[in-house]
């Protein structure tokens, strides 16, 4: 097990133009698991590339147990990598593509068996060792692909949108499964992902990438609960948080935190909103609303109401919902940086 | 909507004249030489004699024949393996980005777009007993005797290297494309997914990425087997399979026992005599691109 660690890493694919990756500082934990999540083309795989070695960074450094591994390639630095296509290799059985990384790196030929057996055995795909991976489901790829990653004992595992070839009902299963996995085998893992469901769910930590820069580093609930500016706010959350403006302040809160007066904890502000639509879920009931009275009238909210709340919501009428002051978040205007806490004229 | 009668007459018409050339000109000499192959057919001659299988047993005899037959096979075998490696290697070299990638490409494709026998003309003048630009390079490194050149088509051992590179150089391009293409085609994950699982360079080159080019290989390597053990192009301008006969190859030789000696039949026996090889190798190519498809 190793921990990694990136000082300044920067890509720029082509001079002049803004970096795919910006001076990224970041440090794992022993046996961490770390997702990079962003929108598409905010440089997380770039980053995770970086750190494989298969792409050059522009500046900055890499380091793998600590020992700087900037100019090594991919192979000398004990890493395993799982693509999000799987890259398996097509013309080779299941048992050849797990024993492919113990064949390059010299281990043993009487060894391969007994490991392969293990990699296996941990993933559940024992009974497929003969087939080739174009008769594999895609869930079974995805196994395949971790095997083929887990079999050398890597000090770090890297993992490229594993799950994203994956039908949504699989995905469910398969991310409990991989964070069980990672429980079990306690290898340093870091993750890519732009779903934000993955990443609360398996993350250790969330580092949310924008442009190549690092918004904010911390646990699923200090980046939901505490989003440190009104980007990693409004990436987070569906729907994401409202944000409104005050001035030189934006004030935001998230949509579940919009309750109808009985459910609110106190001190909370009230909102006279008239409602404009109402989804029912099941599970909850989307509000769409527009404030009606005071300084934000006019401003569109999102609320949801949780399944307990059996309170009648009709189109056109005029609600009270609440928000408790403590659920209020504050970013500068200038900047979107997270601000400190403000007394607010409502009307 | 169904065909009517009138699309399947347009049908019948746009079809035809395609038809028509490769009946006149594929089709009917290729049943002419059948025909010759089992007649006593010489040039000038009026009649036909059914003969069986006697200019057969005849051109087997010949000490000429199996002597041509023994070249082709070197000829192809030599060419095939020196046409994939080098394609091989220049599609590596062609595949990632640098500046000038086009102009090299361009240049690399050119000896397949220019005429053949301007091509091998030159090649003549480069390997001439006396002013081969060749001899003149060894002499001025001091690499050979100035009095003692190598005569590159006068020597029989030369003579066939000589003939065997210059095929080479003529298909070299054609077949570096098909492999340039047959690479690009491999995702880009699956070497990158080799490098992290281990692998260096040879390792990836020959365990991943040339087991899932075979296919395309394949067929590069038929085509071409096909196409040199029917060409003789390039020996009939450099050597005409001389000297002594040392790169005479089968259509050569049907050449000029045929036509050049006007012995028709015999001609016809030589070339016919390569109709079930190469039919083998086409069932095979047919055989491999069809598995291709369907992995």
């Amino acid at each position: 097990m190793a921990v990694v660690e990136t000082r300044g890493l920067t890509k720029v694919f082509k001079h002049g133009e803004a970096g795919a990756v910006n001076d990224v500082d970041l440090l794992t934990q022993e046996g961490e698991f770390m997702v990079f999540l962003g929108p598409s083309g905010s440089g997380k795989t770039t980053l995770l590339r970086m750190i494989a070695g298969l792409e050059e960074p522009t500046r900055g450094d890499v380091l793998i147990a600590g020992r700087v591994v900037t100019q090594l390639a991919p192979r000398d630095r004990r890493i395993a990598m799982v693509f999000q296509s799987y890259a398996l290799y097509p013309h080779l059985s299941v048992y050849k593509n797990i024993a492919f990384p113990l064949r390059a790196q010299g281990v043993p030929k009487d060894q391969h068996r007994q490991k392969v057996e293990w990699a296996c055995g941990l993933l559940g795909i024992g009974d497929l060792l003969a087939r080739k991976p174009r008769e594999l489901s895609g869930g079974e790829r995805q196994r395949v692909a971790l095997a083929r990653a887990i079999v050398r004992e890597p000090a770090v595992f890297l993992l490229d949108e594993p799950l994203s070839n994956l039908d949504a009902k699989l995905r469910a299963s398969a991310r409990e499964e991989l964070t069980q996995f990672h429980k079990r085998v306690g290898t340093t893992t870091i993750y890519v992902t732009h779903d934000q469901v993955e990443a609360m769910a398996m993350g250790d930590r969330i580092v949310v990438l924008d442009k190549g820069i690092v918004r904010q580093v911390g646990s699923p609930r200090e980046v939901y609960d505490d989003p440190a500016d009104t980007f990693v706010a409004t990436f987070l959350g569906a729907p994401p948080m409202l944000l409104m403006d005050h001035g030189d302040v934006l004030v935001g809160f998230r949509p579940e935190t919009l309750l109808p007066q009985a459910l609110a904890e106190t001190p909370a502000v009230t909102l006279s909103v008239r409602v404009t639509g109402v989804e029912y879920l099941g599970s909850e009931r989307i509000l769409y609303a527009l404030i009606e009275r005071g300084r934000f009238a006019g401003q569109k909210v999102i609320a949801r109401l949780p399944a307990i709340y059996q309170g009648a919501v009709t189109e056109g009428e005029v609600e009270d919902l609440s928000v408790a002051i403590r659920h209020l978040r504050f970013f500068a205007k200038a900047d979107g940086k997270r601000t400190e806490p403000r007394e607010l004229a409502w009307e | 909507m169904g065909v009517t009668r009138r699309d399947r007459v347009l049908g019948a018409a746009m079809f035809g004249p395609a038809l028509l050339y490769i009946v006149a000109l594929v089709g009917l000499p290729l049943a002419l030489a059948f025909l010759y192959s089992v007649g006593d057919v010489k040039v000038g001659s009026v009649g036909y004699h059914f003969v069986g299988l006697a200019n057969f047993r005849s051109v087997v005899q010949s000490p000429n024949f199996r002597g041509a037959l023994w070249h082709s096979v070197v000829f192809t075998v030599s060419s095939q393996v020196l046409v994939i490696v080098g394609a091989q290697m220049l599609a590596l070299a062609l595949r990632d980005r640098f500046r000038g990638r086009n102009a090299v490409r361009f240049l690399i494709l050119l000896p397949w777009v220019a005429p053949i026998s301007v091509g091998a003309i030159g090649w003549k003048w480069i390997l001439d007993s006396i002013y081969s630009v060749i001899n003149w390079g060894l002499v001025r490194l001091h690499l050979v005797n100035q009095f003692d050149t190598p005569m590159w088509l006068g020597d029989p051992k030369l003579a066939m290297l000589s003939v065997i590179l210059v095929h080479t150089w003529r298909l070299l391009p054609f077949s570096t494309v098909i492999v340039l293409a047959g690479l690009t085609a491999i995702p880009r994950d699956i070497p990158e997914a080799a490098a992290v699982d281990g692998a260096g360079f040879w390792r990836t080159h020959f365990e991943i990425v040339l087991p899932m080019m075979r296919p395309i290989l394949n067929v590069a390597v038929l085509f071409g087997v096909v196409f040199t053990f029917t060409d003789m192009t390039v020996v009939y301008i450099l050597t005409r399979g001389g000297p002594y006969d040392s790169t005479q190859v089968l259509p050569s030789l049907a050449f000029f026992t045929g036509i050049l000696g006007s012995d028709l039949a015999e001609g016809a026996a030589i070339s016919v005599f390569l109709v079930p090889i190469l039919a083998i190798v086409a069932w095979l190519m047919l055989r491999v691109a069809h598995r291709a498809e369907v992995v």
